[in-house]
């Protein structure tokens, strides 16, 4: 099962439940930074790191004494990532997507792949948990492309079994939607702010049309107004855990510390989270069983 | 034949030079001797999320033309008009194309060597 955790707003504690949610799973689970422009899960798993590597993407490399400035390349590219003025091929690697269209339709094959740096993966083990994540290379524009790549290395992780838990990136843009769209349950982590609620509303309408089961955890919880308690209830979505307002809370996450660590209370919490998501992910298995 | 391009906010001489090179709403292209015009309009590279300088140099280009005035351009944008061999007049924002021309024509638009505008 994988689960992923969004929210819409950022800053409303994706990481603080990831982080506890993967430290007191009962089984083999893997906690997985996809916030690839501002990984920070590492911060509180603090794993020992096995292993890394560079991600690249495929870009143009024209070859100019092939050319014949036919135009096809820069036809099919819907990005302007390749151009023919006059006389002059010009390609911008930073503007490519990676879709290869340039390459399959040069009529004379002067166009071979080259490669763009997308930044880091590297994965490794907290404890009983498994670690993996990417780094967005300081510059590069684009998060898809190289969280397309962590989440190959995570199929293969799970391939012999185990749970994931994504901490995903705020937004409800391609990047969020990149990590929560091969998930079996998404959480939404919100707070009870009008900004809050405001935000996962949009991540509800963004992530509805995946036909995911949703539920949402409620942080900071006691703070604000009872707005999202009245959105949830209308779009039928479950409550699944509360986050009490609190200074301790917001001290140990400031020191780095799994808050699932700091009280039975709030472990029951997060294992009653647990529990509920697995709840949630059964029609998901008998479908997924079916299709088998 | 001596041709040029001035990013415009409508087809004619009379319209004002649209201060935007990428988005710009179209080009009038003016033929230097006759001053007769033709425009291009370029709705196309408006709306796209990014490259829509790099478009509308290509657009330009196909035009042959010597030499484009208007008000920004950004670095992607010049990259790509200088490949094609275009001369770049900016800062020309706030005049009709008309006015921008008679003053490409009189020798008082300095060609640009760098872009005038952060790209994104």
């Amino acid at each position: 099962m994988i689960v992923s955790v969004a929210s819409g707003k950022g800053g409303t504690g994706k990481t603080t439940v990831a982080a506890s949610l993967a430290t007191i799973w009962d089984g083999p689970v893997l906690g997985v930074d996809l916030d690839v422009e501002e990984p920070n899960l590492h911060l509180f798993l603090q794993p020992a790191i096995a292993g890394s590597e560079t991600a690249y993407m495929t870009v143009p490399a024209v070859d100019e004494a092939k050319c014949t400035y036919c135009g096809a390349c820069a036809d099919i590219c819907q990005f302007a990532a390749i151009n023919v003025m006059g006389q002059v091929i010009l390609t911008f690697p930073e503007m490519c997507h990676g879709c290869g269209g340039c390459i399959a339709v040069c009529p004379e094959k002067a166009i071979s792949p080259g490669q763009r740096e997308l930044g880091e993966i590297s994965w490794g083990q907290a404890g009983k948990v498994g670690f993996l994540a990417g780094r967005l290379r300081v510059g590069e524009a684009m998060s898809p492309p190289l969280m397309r790549l962590v989440k190959v290395r995570l199929d293969q992780m799970l391939a012999n079994g185990g749970d994931a838990i994504i901490d995903a990136p705020p937004g409800v843009s391609c990047p969020a939607v990149n990590a929560v769209m091969d998930s079996d349950v998404i959480l939404l982590v919100t707070e009870p702010t009008p900004f809050g609620v405001y935000d996962f509303q949009l991540a509800w309408e963004a992530f509805t049309p995946l036909g995911k089961p949703m539920g949402a955890v409620i942080n900071r919880a006691g703070l604000g107004n009872d707005a999202i308690y009245r959105f949830c209830q209308e779009k039928g979505l479950p409550i699944l855990a509360e986050i009490p307002y609190d200074r301790a809370i917001a001290e140990a996450y400031s020191r780095g510390r799994i808050i699932a660590d700091l009280s039975a209370g709030l472990r029951e919490t997060f294992v009653s989270l647990r529990d509920q998501i697995r709840g949630l992910a059964q029609p998901g298995r008998s479908r997924e069983a079916a299709h088998a | 034949m001596n041709r040029i391009a001035v990013t415009s906010e409508g087809p004619s001489l009379d319209d004002k030079v649209d201060p935007r090179f990428g988005r710009a709403a179209g080009f009038v292209v003016v033929d230097l001797d006759t001053m007769n015009t033709e425009y291009l309009d370029n709705g196309k590279s408006q709306v796209m999320a990014q490259g829509a300088g790099i478009q509308a140099a290509e657009l330009v280009a196909r035009a042959g033309v010597s030499c484009l005035l208007t008000g920004f351009v950004g670095p992607k944008a010049f990259q790509a008009l200088s490949a094609a061999g275009i001369k770049i007049g900016q800062n020309l924002e706030g005049l009709t194309v008309r006015q921008a021309v008679e003053r490409f024509k009189s020798g008082q638009v300095e060609m640009a060597h760098t872009a005038n505008r952060a790209g994104r």
